[in-house]
């Protein structure tokens, strides 16, 4: 039953991270190839947490955390670079 | 009980996956930039927050004590998901891309 259900909701999980895979190498523009990787970076997240559970360990807690963390910060570091040409001025 | 948990475990596992493909369908799919911006942001945070309900009760029921640390993501999702969102909208208002005729409002004219 839990399996099942597992085994479909990370089907759901990766179906969706490979339409934003199409929309990260089709995106018409910039920023819509970042708006891809922020998307795929929180997929991604939800897809560890659902191995973790699978596997019923708790290591993978920290992996999604620090994913979750470095993509927010990069995510605002490529917004940044974008709009003003600098990260840091 | 043991099967009313796992009830539990699946079904909101389920949700957060048909939210979270709901979010990449409207991001495939939608027209231009500023609606493209929208499906995602918000649908992809719901759907992480199912699918870390469903690791909470599964790993409380597995340990018998409530497991908090998990609402961590959650909680750092729901502030940092608008913040990228706004900093992308202001780029692409800064790049000046193409939008639909419909997109209105348009606060670099004002």
């Amino acid at each position: 039953m839990l399996s099942t259900a597992l085994s479909i909701a990370i089907g759901l999980f990766v179906l969706a991270w490979v339409l934003n895979l199409g929309r990260l190498i089709f995106g018409p523009s910039l920023p819509d190839r970042v708006l891809a990787l922020d998307t795929m970076y929180i997929n991604s997240i939800a897809l560890i947490v659902l191995y973790g559970i699978q596997q019923s360990s708790k290591l993978y807690f920290e992996a999604a955390m620090l994913i979750a963390l470095i993509g927010f910060v990069s995510t605002v570091a490529v917004a940044k670079y974008v709009t003003r040409g600098d990260i840091i001025e | 009980m043991d099967s009313l948990i796992e009830w539990a475990v699946s079904i909101f596992v389920i949700i957060g996956g048909v939210f979270a493909l709901v979010g990449s369908i409207g991001l495939t799919r939608l027209p231009d930039f500023y609606t493209r911006l929208h499906g995602p942001t918000k649908a992809t945070t719901l759907g992480v927050g199912g699918a870390i309900m469903g690791s909470l009760i599964y790993f409380s029921w597995q340990e018998h004590a409530l497991q908090l640390h998990e609402v961590l993501i959650t909680l750092f999702l729901f502030i940092t998901a608008p913040v990228s969102a706004h900093m992308l909208a202001k780029a692409a208002m800064h790049r000046d891309l193409k939008r639909m005729r419909e997109t209105r409002g348009e606060p670099w004219k004002q």
